[in-house]
């Protein structure tokens, strides 16, 4: 039996937008929602987490962050988008420094959308995680070898930024 | 032949009665927040889950520390369970706890060494209190020996008569070795970041199921000393031991995390107030009963 299905230890990360993806997430841990009684817990520390929940856009100073974040996390993970901008930039794509949505810097398992995501609809979004992570964990899928960290610095070149308004 | 009873009892049933006790706990802490919280084989599921993550260690020595930290601290059960020396009880927790600062120390993180150094100032303001507490058991009883100090118990001389002031000071240094809030400096289970998470921030997976069943271990370990306050009626001393634990997830849950420096200070002077002033009590008592 796969046990990473019954505790799904969260990190939780904002880019930067408008930040009610943020507070939505939050709101499911609350009283209302109160998703620990499936054993999620948000955990803060990426080498304790299972699911890597991100909203907000990707821009030039987070890009490498997200990506730290994401290489910390011990496999089996699986990597969650929430919010119209954590998916393709939102009102924020067409910003200067905006490079656009999670999977420019990492890969995406789930896309939750929403302009702000439903608490309701990250829930859902988890327990497909959740679904996910044990699928990861029968298939074996390893991200990077153990002990390693020299693949960790990789990142997608930055695109020219076009500053000049036409 | 009941004391290696005892003994295989404790290193099989600690971590099922730990890890039932980290269930309850997180329960009532969920019911105190107004939520519904988890099963109680959640702690289980937890530590069975972190076996089956990859274990990103560090360097080779993390490891091993975190073996020794488990090995001494079932060690330091072991002796307490088997009915012997109460000092040697409480060092071997020390030296358990001391793996556990090397192993943080060892990954040369940041965050962990934080946490180390906030475990080095923990054990600090505990320790003196839990030798106070062998002191003040040896004056009573005239023995370190927790089989001696049991029977006695059980033969009607009630060690919480004598010894009020040095449980209450025990109950209040047990909050830091709970690393419960107001507490909980060195690492915290509630929490949202890297600082808090502190000495456990870089093990991940199968190492920190290891500290995990350690701490169940600790748990057991603790609440039996508690219980050997109240050892005279078994049932009383469980419904009591148990009312003290509940009483520490309240104040965990009541309590914002504090300074480093008034932990050390107000445990320490509970240690002296508490502690001190008991066993001058007895040491007076001892003096008047010789000389009339």
């Amino acid at each position: 039996m796969a046990y990473i299905k019954k505790s799904p230890w969260i990190i939780h990360y904002d880019g930067s937008s408008c930040n009610g993806c943020d507070i939505e997430v939050l709101a499911c841990l609350m009283p209302k929602y109160d998703i620990e009684r499936f054993g999620a817990v948000n955990m803060g520390n990426p080498k304790h987490a299972d699911i890597f929940l991100i909203t907000g856009q990707i821009n030039s100073q987070n890009r490498e962050v997200v990506k730290t974040i994401y290489d910390q996390i011990g496999d089996p993970k699986v990597v969650v988008a929430i919010g119209a901008c954590a998916i393709g930039g939102g009102v924020f794509r067409d910003c200067y420094n905006t490079l656009g949505g999670v999977d420019k810097v990492i890969p995406v398992d789930l896309y939750v959308p929403g302009c702000a995501a439903k608490p309701e609809a990250i829930i859902d979004g988890v327990v497909q995680a959740v679904g996910l992570l044990e699928e990861k964990k029968k298939r074996g899928v390893v991200t990077h070898k153990e002990g390693t960290g020299d693949e960790t610095r990789k990142l997608p070149p930055v695109p020219d930024l076009n500053l000049e308004q036409e | 032949m009941t004391s290696l009873w005892l003994i295989i009892g404790y290193v099989v049933l600690a971590p099922l009665i730990g890890g039932i006790i980290s269930g309850l706990d997180r329960i009532i802490t969920a019911r105190m927040q107004g939520r519904y919280g988890p099963p109680v084989r959640q702690a289980f599921f937890d530590v069975f889950k972190l076996f089956e993550k990859q274990n990103l260690t560090v360097n080779r020595f993390h490891g091993y520390y975190l073996v020794c930290f488990l090995i001494f601290i079932i060690f330091s059960g072991i002796l307490f369970f088997g009915g012997s020396d109460l000092l040697m009880v409480v060092f071997a927790f020390t030296v358990a706890d001391i793996f556990l600062v090397l192993a943080a120390y060892s990954t040369n993180s940041p965050y962990c060494s934080i946490g180390a150094e906030r475990e080095l100032l923990q054990m600090l303001a505990a320790e003196p209190m839990l030798l106070l507490t062998a002191v003040g058991f040896y004056m009573v009883f005239g023995s370190f020996h927790v089989s001696v100090i049991y029977r006695a118990a059980l033969g009607g001389k009630l060690p919480i008569l004598y010894l009020p002031g040095v449980f209450l000071g025990l109950t209040y240094v047990l909050t830091i070795k709970f690393r419960k809030s107001p507490f909980d400096l060195s690492t915290s289970h509630h929490a949202h970041q890297e600082l808090i998470k502190g000495l456990t921030t870089e093990f991940a997976g199968p190492s920190l199921a290891l500290i995990e069943i350690a701490h169940w271990y600790e748990t057991v370990l603790l609440l039996g000393m508690v219980y050997l306050f109240f050892a005279f009626v078994p049932i009383i001393g469980v419904i009591i031991t148990l009312f003290i634990y509940f009483v520490e997830i309240l104040i965990d849950n009541t309590n914002a995390r504090i300074k480093w420096q008034l932990m050390l200070e107000s445990a320490w002077l509970a240690t002296l107030v508490l502690g001190g002033l008991n066993l001058l009590a007895l040491y007076l008592f001892a003096m008047i009963s010789k000389g009339g």
